[in-house]
C-alpha cells in the first residue's frame, strides 16, 4: 500500500517537472542563452547517460542491455523505442520506465536515442 | 650523484611546500582510489588525511568499474566497461600498463597468490586471465554455451572472484551455470555447474567457503559450497517473494560487500523494498526488513553492529542504517543525489559514500553517524580502499 503511494507521489513530482519544463520548450528548441540545456532537458540527459548507462554504458555501447546507438536503433521507429522504453521487455533485465516518466518524457528520450544526440564519441 | 640530487630535490620541495605536504616516502595501507565514471578517471585518496591526493586520467568508460589490488597494494587493476584493463600505481599516481582486451567488460579478481587478474567480459562472453605484473594474456576461457534453440554462443559472465586454491569463480548470465577456471597448475581446468537462471552477480564468503549468485530469473540464490563442490549448486532463499508482485528493477542489486551479523547475512531482495536476513546455519529465511526502496548494496560495518543500505533509482538519494541485533532502522542518511557505493575504512571506524550526480563523497563516523568530511569528485561512483588487496573474493 505504502509502495503504491510512494510511486503514484514521485509520478506526480516527475509530472510537475516535467509540466513546468514545457514553457521552457522554445528554449529547448533553440538552445539557452548560454549554451546550456534546460534543467529539464538536463536531468533527463543525466538519466539516459548515466542511470540507463549503468546497464547500456555510458557511450550506449550497451553492457548487460543491449547498444543503443543510432546505428543500433536505425531500424526502429521513434514509436518502437517509445513503446520499449515505456514498457520494457518482459523477460530481460530492461524494466518499464512508464511508472516514473511521463509520456511526453519517454518520447523526448527516444528521439534522442534515435538521433544520437546524447552519444558521446 | 643522481641519487643525492634526487634527494636533494625532493626535500626541497618538502621545505618549500611546508609541513603539511605528503611525506616523500609514503606506505599505502590507508591509500585508495575513487571512481569517477563519466571521465574516465580515478581519483587516488588518503583515508586518514580524508585528502585526494591525485588524479589518475585516460581510463575509459568507468561505467560499472571496479577494482582489485597487487599483493603490495601499490598497484591498482582498473576494470572499465569498455573492456580496458588499466594498472594504476597509486604512488607515482600514473598508468603503469592499459590493454583493451575485449569490447565490453563488467569487472575482475586478482588470484589468491597475486599473479593472475581475470576480466569478466559482455562482448564477447567468456573471461580472460592476465599476468598481474606485465598485463600479458596468460588464459582465455570463451564461456561457451547452448543456447535452448541448440546455437551455441559465449555467455555474458558476471560475479566474478577469487577463491582459495587459486582458483576464480564465476557466473554465466545467459547459460545459467557457474564455473570454477582452477589456476593452480598450467592445465587452467574449467568446471561446470548448474546455477539458476540469470544470474546477475555473485559474492564469495569472507573465509572462502561459500560462492552464493543472486538470480534475476527467480526469487532465490544459488550457492556453491566451495569445500563441497561434488555436491553441486543448492538453490537458498527459493521463493522469497511468492504472492508479491515484483517491481520493476531499475538497477541491479550488487551482492559484493555481503553483510553477515549475528550468525545472519542480509542480502537484497530482488524486485522489493526489502532486505532478507537468512540464517546462516540452515539459510533459510527468518526476516524481511522493509525499507524505503530497493537495496543495491546491503553492507556490514567491518564490527557487523550496523547494516548500511543504499538503494536503486530513483529512491536512491539517501543510505539507511539497520541496528543488526534489533533489525531497526536506525537512521536514514542523505549524503547527496545518485548514491552509488559504500567504503568502510578496514576497521570500520569511518564509511566513505559517494553521491554521483552531487558530485561528492562524503565520510561518515559510524559510530556517531554524522559527516566528518565531504570531498570533491566528479560523478564518483565506486570506492576501493587497498585494504581489499588482502581480502579474498575482493
Amino acid at each position: 500500500m505504502n509502495r503504491v503511494w510512494l510511486a503514484g507521489q514521485r509520478r506526480n513530482r516527475f509530472t510537475s517537472m516535467f509540466c513546468a519544463g514545457l514553457f521552457l520548450a522554445p528554449a529547448m528548441l533553440l538552445g539557452s542563452d548560454d549554451g546550456n540545456p534546460p534543467p529539464e532537458q538536463a536531468r533527463l540527459a543525466n538519466l539516459v547517460i548515466q542511470d540507463c548507462g549503468s546497464c547500456h554504458g555510458l557511450t550506449l555501447r550497451g553492457g548487460l542491455g543491449p547498444p543503443l546507438r543510432p546505428e543500433n536503433l536505425g531500424h526502429l521507429p521513434v514509436e518502437a523505442i517509445d513503446a520499449i522504453v515505456s514498457e520494457g521487455v518482459p523477460g530481460s533485465a530492461m524494466p518499464p520506465w512508464k511508472p516514473l516518466l511521463s509520456p511526453e518524457e519517454i518520447h523526448w528520450i527516444s528521439e534522442q536515442l534515435k538521433s544520437g544526440a546524447l552519444v558521446s564519441p | 650523484m643522481l641519487a643525492l640530487f634526487l634527494v636533494f630535490g625532493l626535500s626541497g620541495c618538502q621545505a618549500l611546500s611546508g609541513p603539511d605536504s605528503r611525506p616523500d616516502i609514503m606506505g599505502t595501507g590507508d591509500l585508495g582510489l575513487i571512481v569517477e565514471r563519466a571521465t574516465g578517471s580515478v581519483l587516488v585518496i588518503n583515508t586518514s588525511r580524508h585528502e585526494v591526493l591525485g588524479r589518475i586520467e585516460g581510463l575509459g568508460d568507468l561505467s560499472h568499474a571496479s577494482v582489485v589490488y597487487s599483493r603490495d597494494a601499490r598497484y591498482g587493476y582498473v576494470f572499465g566497461r569498455d573492456g580496458g584493463l588499466t594498472k594504476v600505481d597509486l604512488l607515482s599516481q600514473s598508468i603503469v600498463d592499459r590493454v583493451i582486451q575485449s569490447g565490453n567488460s563488467i569487472g575482475g579478481a586478482i588470484s589468491q597468490d597475486g599473479r593472475y587478474v581475470a576480466v569478466s567480459n559482455y562482448e564477447p562472453g567468456g573471461v580472460k586471465v592476465f599476468d598481474s605484473q606485465t598485463l600479458e594474456l596468460v588464459a582465455d576461457v570463451p564461456a561457451t554455451y547452448t543456447s535452448g534453440h541448440g546455437e551455441t554462443g559465449q555467455s555474458k559472465t558476471v560475479g566474478l572472484v577469487d577463491a582459495p586454491g587459486n582458483l576464480f569463480v564465476f557466473s554465466l548470465f545467459e547459460a545459467g551455470e557457474i564455473w570454477t577456471l582452477d589456476m593452480s597448475d598450467k592445465s587452467a581446468e574449467i568446471t561446470r555447474f548448474e546455477a539458476g537462471e540469470s544470474p546477475y552477480d555473485a559474492l564469495i564468503t569472507p573465509d572462502g567457503r561459500y560462492y552464493i549468485a543472486g538470480l534475476f530469473g527467480e526469487d532465490g540464490l544459488s550457492m556453491l559450497d566451495m569445500w563441497n563442490p561434488g555436491q553441486g549448486v543448492t538453490e537458498i532463499l527459493p521463493g522469497y517473494g511468492k504472492g508479491e508482485q515484483k517491481l520493476p528493477v531499475y538497477k541491479m542489486p550488487h551482492l559484493e560487500g555481503w553483510a553477515i551479523a549475528d550468525g545472519r547475512a542480509f542480502v537484497p531482495a530482488v524486485g522489493h523494498h526489502q532486505v532478507l536476513v537468512a540464517d546462516m546455519t540452515d539459510w533459510s529465511l527468518v526476516d524481511r526488513i522493509p525499507v524505503q526502496g530497493q537495496p543495491v548494496f546491503v553492507m556490514a560495518s567491518p564490527d557487523n553492529r550496523r547494516i548500511w543500505v543504499s538503494f536503486a533509482h530513483p529512491d536512491n538519494d539517501v543510505v539507511q542504517v539497520i541496528d543488526s541485533q534489533t533489525r531497526e532502522i536506525v537512521r536514514t542518511l542523505e549524503p547527496g543525489e545518485a548514491v552509488l557505493h559504500m567504503e568502510f575504512t578496514p576497521r570500520g571506524e569511518e564509511v566513505w559514500v559517494s553521491a554521483r550526480d552531487s558530485n561528492r563523497v562524503t565520510v561518515y563516523n559510524t559510530r556517531t553517524l554524522e559527516p566528518v568530511a565531504t570531498l570533491s569528485a566528479e560523478k564518483p561512483s565506486g570506492i576501493f580502499f587497498t585494504s581489499r588487496a588482502h581480502a579474498l573474493g575482493l
